[in-house]
């Protein structure tokens, strides 16, 4: 269970602010930080393991028939990355708690970033690649969140839309690649797919596999060409930065790359592919972030640069270079977020971040000073700093690589470690050497300890890991190598490897190629700035809009608010659609023997067709319309009851009866007639639309039932089970409160909220002055007639009388809950119409919508009770008792169930029809 | 016979009931619906083929019918009285606010 528990920590922890926001920021920061060290600690306890190669699992059954289990794994890649999660998130909270002004609303800020915490380590442990994919997806939002988190400023709005477009689309490739892996794998398991390097490289499906999943993790980890949304995202607040997209979040493309390293890599394609990618993206970003004036573009560039440069080495495909790859991850990641933090020092202190409007802040601010200076060198690769270490690691391997000739990789490697240093430099040296431009009446000053804390304990590790690599982060390297690769690896990481190592002329190329460019910086600049360069926002806004714009001409062209129009399309479709069968498909009468048809029925037949005509050519009278309608409905039910439904015809008739009644309370406050509006050819044409469709469906209903089904129904289970298995005569029953009673739990449910959404309707109409615009017609005669009122009176105990004998014996014969509920409906439904709403209010002891949540509890307690035995949701019971001096009688639990139905159907038709009597007095 | 008789009704429920859904007033909008609930509650019913004198009763018949299309048209009109109260609401508050009852929002005809 741990595993599970630790992923689930930062998530719990993401609950705390708005708990703990009213004690104040460091309170709300202490209990958030409680939990990140929690699921530090909780991760540290497994580290003897994983040091002796050891994979600790979690397997939880999520859903075994999909494949998408909740399964955890934790090996030395996750333990890397859970490291860099979580101990950076520490030093993140830290920072933040100072940064944020006091005006911010810091709490969401914290909420955000312990989701996307949650998050982020969810990715890195899941063994379940379904189960990465919801934690990728949601790193995507919660980084989206994070983007827009200042949402007043248009430049976070438009960053956060942008990142969360590239990397959601990225996201959606990387689902089909996924699922593919999983297909060609047969499981969607990390310790299996991990396992099947052969099989999956072999399949034809690798191809399209690889490129869909390359294309999440590039977006996601900003390769060239989809790199332009991580500069968009610095509109997010600097800690946001430092965290998601220079130390953890844009490294889960990185991840991705060295979780499936073993099955995906090793093959022409990935090589050319990945290694060319990062090396172009490394070399390019690292260009660009020369030219850039604002600190936080020139990280984020040079961010850029970097994950190209952990791209190339594990595009390499070889096993010195994802050791590399690993190591440099973790360097990268302590100089860049504590540059992220240091630059926000700057920008709070001098209040700015452009570059050209600093210098000599070395004197203001020493401390800050030190720390950058640090944190620049090592990403300059200046010994004996950890960032010299996994250059020259990445240098040595780019020298002996061959990617399309032999000098390619190498040139383009120096190069981009060339501008590295130029860029490194003069971020150092053009913000705080030289001249002072800050006013002096003024000058900033070196903030709390609590803001450069959090970078010093970075600046730390940084020379740290460069004078001891070995003895510091030798044994997380080797473990997180291994895991990556597959087997053992031993890396070894020194300062000094000979005057035999290429990579060392590199490295003096290198810098002294950066110093040129660093004094030379002036006319390089003109050169840059002369030389045309598509930019990446405008293409994008312009994609996007042109995007926008058609989807707005088609949603018009399609429904322009007009209602008919909108259904005379769809019935066009659906005519097209069926003509189109009708044409292709073959056509005729079939061959199961007819029913014969007695005079009566033919009758009957007729009158339901002669009512529906009459209903339509009629239909600007509405009353007449109306009653027309009604007259339908019961022939239906006689209909239904000769057909051998008992069961629907005595729901149909109630049902009309009450339907009848509630439109005839709707209409008596809307107009009385429907105004001739509509042209003669508007009217052919809804004819001709109309007829076609209806003549299909007749010929349809003709085909099917004139033939016998093509496959035997399955309700031959239910006519064999309904006795044996539900212990009811009544299948139909049987179907409805046990069968399939889940279908029908849903169905009280939805019946409950259409009454409450009538109700809640009616209350927000009865507080408008519009009620004044229905004229209901009050002379009328008599509105409450004696002879009604007796009748209606002597009706009400006969009806429920009814009522009570079809519910009980509802399992046995025709009747049950939802016809008890109708007629009993119907006979209070008498009393208002015949005494008034005010007299049946006034004797009304329980409230319809208590009746409606009695029936949905007991549904539900009945549903519940199977759960005591160890049953699926609503399985139902049943049991033959003998009390003498009676019969033997059945007691089944569906009687329970059909009890709720019962309620719940009562509750809602009352309280509609309250709700519409209530109107209709209102009005008068 | 009867099953062409069925399928007429179907037919003419189904059709009336479209042509009363086009029009522009809410009202035989609502009608028409509750017509083509009927054809389509009669379609749903019929798929289980006509057998006349056969409930689906353990024991009161020798072969019975189909089951379970009759369970499913059952709730469907229970829901479709649901469905239609909303409906004449949502029409009543339509009329109300804003002084008619017409269901497009465009001026053509």
């Amino acid at each position: 269970m741990s595993l599970a528990l630790i992923a689930a920590l930062p998530f719990i922890g993401a609950l705390t602010p708005a708990l703990t926001a009213r004690f104040g920021r460091s309170f709300a920061t202490a209990v958030a930080a409680c939990f990140t060290a929690t699921a530090l600690g909780l991760i540290l306890l497994h580290l003897p393991a994983l040091l002796s190669g050891t994979v600790v699992q979690t397997q939880i059954n999520w859903l075994p028939a999909l494949g998408l289990n909740a399964n955890f794994r934790l090996d030395g890649l996750a333990l890397l990355f859970a490291i860099l999660i979580l101990g950076i998130g520490l030093l993140i909270q830290l920072y933040a708690r100072f940064y944020l002004d006091q005006g911010d609303n810091y709490p969401r800020l914290l909420t955000y970033l312990m989701l996307f915490q949650g998050a982020m380590l969810g990715i890195v442990l899941s063994d379940n690649i379904l189960l990465l994919l919801v934690f990728w997806e949601l790193t995507s939002l919660s980084s989206f969140l994070l983007i827009g988190y200042w949402s007043h400023l248009p430049e976070a709005r438009q960053g956060a839309r942008m990142a969360l477009t590239v990397t959601g689309s990225g996201g959606l490739a990387m689902i089909a690649g996924l699922l593919l892996l999983g297909k060609i794998a047969g499981s969607y398991d990390l310790s299996q797919i991990l396992t099947q390097a052969d099989a999956i490289q072999a399949s034809p499906l690798y191809l399209p596999a690889l490129v869909l999943i390359l294309l999440g993790a590039f977006t996601k980890s900003a390769q060239f060409p989809f790199h332009f949304w991580l500069p968009h995202a610095m509109a997010a607040p600097t800690p946001v930065s430092a965290y998601l997209h220079s130390a953890t979040m844009v490294k889960a493309g990185l991840f991705l790359l060295a979780r499936l390293w073993p099955v995906l890599s090793g093959t022409e394609a990935w090589t050319l592919i990945v290694a060319t990618t990062g090396l172009v993206t490394m070399a390019f970003a690292a260009k660009v972030a020369l030219f850039k004036d604002d600190l936080k573009a020139i990280l984020a560039y040079s961010t850029v640069s970097h994950l190209g440069l952990v791209t190339f080495l594990l595009g390499l495909g070889t096993k010195a270079a994802a050791v590399a790859a690993i190591f440099h991850i973790l360097c990268h990641a302590s100089f860049k977020a504590a540059l992220f933090m240091l630059a926000g020092i700057v920008d709070h202190a001098a209040h700015t971040r452009d570059i050209r409007a600093l210098g000599g802040l070395r004197r203001a601010m020493p401390i800050t000073f030190v720390l950058t200076a640090i944190a620049s060198l090592s990403m300059a690769g200046v010994p004996p700093l950890n960032g010299f270490l996994s250059k020259e690691m990445m240098l040595t391997e780019a020298a002996q690589t061959t990617l399309f000739t032999p000098w390619l990789a190498p040139l383009l490697a120096t190069i981009a470690a060339l501008l590295s240093v130029g860029y490194a430099l003069r971020f150092l040296s053009h913000s705080f050497l030289g001249t002072a431009k800050f006013d002096a009446a003024h000058p900033p000053h070196d903030p709390g300890i609590g803001l450069w804390a959090a970078p010093a304990v970075l600046a730390v590790l940084v020379v740290a890991i460069g004078l001891l690599p070995m003895p510091l982060v030798g044994w997380l390297v080797d473990a997180a190598a291994s895991a990556t690769t597959g087997s053992p690896q031993h890396a070894h990481i020194a300062l000094w490897h000979g005057v035999d190592a290429p990579a060392l002329y590199l490295s003096l190329l290198a810098f002294g190629g950066g110093l040129i460019v660093l004094e030379s910086y002036p006319s390089l600049r003109r050169w840059w700035q002369a030389v045309p360069r598509p930019e990446a926002k405008p293409l994008f806004d312009t994609t996007v809009n042109i995007l926008t714009k058609t989807a707005q001409h088609l949603t018009q062209a399609l429904h322009n608010g007009s209602l008919s129009r909108n259904f005379a399309l769809a019935l066009l479709t659906i005519a097209a659609l069926g003509l189109y069968g009708f044409a292709t498909g073959s056509h005729g009468a079939g061959a199961r023997a007819p029913t014969a048809a007695p005079l009566a029925v033919l009758v009957g037949g007729l009158l339901l067709i002669s009512a529906t005509l009459a209903a339509t050519a009629l239909h600007r009278q509405r009353l007449i319309a109306l009653l027309l309608v009604g007259i339908v409905g019961l022939t239906l039910s006689a209909g239904f009851a000769y057909l051998a439904a008992p069961d629907l015809a005595l729901t149909q008739i109630t049902v009309e009866v009450v339907t009848v009644i509630l439109m005839l309370l709707t209409l008596n406050l809307l107009p009385q007639t429907t105004p001739r509006e509509s042209s003669t050819l508007r009217r052919l044409r809804d004819g001709a639309l109309a007829l076609t469709v209806g003549a299909g469906a007749a010929a349809l209903a003709y085909a099917l039932l004139t033939r016998a089904p093509a496959f035997p129904p399955i309700s031959a289970f239910h006519l064999a089970q309904s006795l044996p298995g539900a212990g009811g005569h009544n299948a139909v029953n049987t179907i409805i409160v046990d069968f399939r009673g889940f279908d029908t739990y849903g169905e009280i449910i939805v019946l409950g909220i259409a009454a409450l959404l009538i109700f809640a309707l009616t209350e927000s109409l009865l507080a408008t002055k519009w009620l004044a615009r229905a004229r209901p017609d009050t002379d009328a005669g008599d509105p409450h007639p004696v002879m009604l009122r007796v009748a209606t009176r002597l009706i009400l105990p006969m009806a429920m009388l009814v009522g009570i004998y079809l519910f009980l014996r509802g399992h046995n014969a025709p009747g049950g809950g939802f016809v008890a509920g109708l007629v009993f409906a119907i006979g209070l439904i008498l009393q208002y119409i015949a005494s008034g709403q005010d007299w049946a209010v006034a004797r009304q002891r329980i409230p319809q919508h208590r009746l409606i949540a009695a029936g949905v509890v007991i549904a539900s307690l009945t549903g519940a009770a199977a759960w005591l035995f160890d049953l699926p949701f609503l399985t139902s019971g049943f049991t033959h008792v003998h009390l003498p001096p009676l019969e033997d009688f059945e007691l089944a639990t569906a009687a329970l169930f059909d009890l709720g139905v019962f309620l719940c159907v009562l509750g809602a038709v009352m309280l509609a029809l309250d709700a519409l009597a209530r109107l209709a007095k209102a009005a008068r | 016979m009867t099953e062409l008789l069925i399928a007429l009704a179907i037919g003419t429920l189904t059709a009336c009931g479209l042509y009363l859904m086009l029009r522009r007033r809410s009202f035989p909008v609502i009608l028409g619906l509750s017509l083509l609930s009927y054809a389509v509650n009669l379609f749903l019913f019929a798929s289980g083929r006509l057998a006349p004198g056969q409930p689906p009763i353990i024991g009161a018949s020798a072969a019975p019918t189909d089951p379970l299309p009759q369970a499913l048209v059952l709730t469907a009109i229970v829901i479709s009285f649901g469905m239609t109260a909303v409906l004449a609401l949502l029409s009543l508050g339509a009329y109300l606010t804003t002084g008619d009852d017409c269901t497009d929002t465009d001026d053509a005809a």
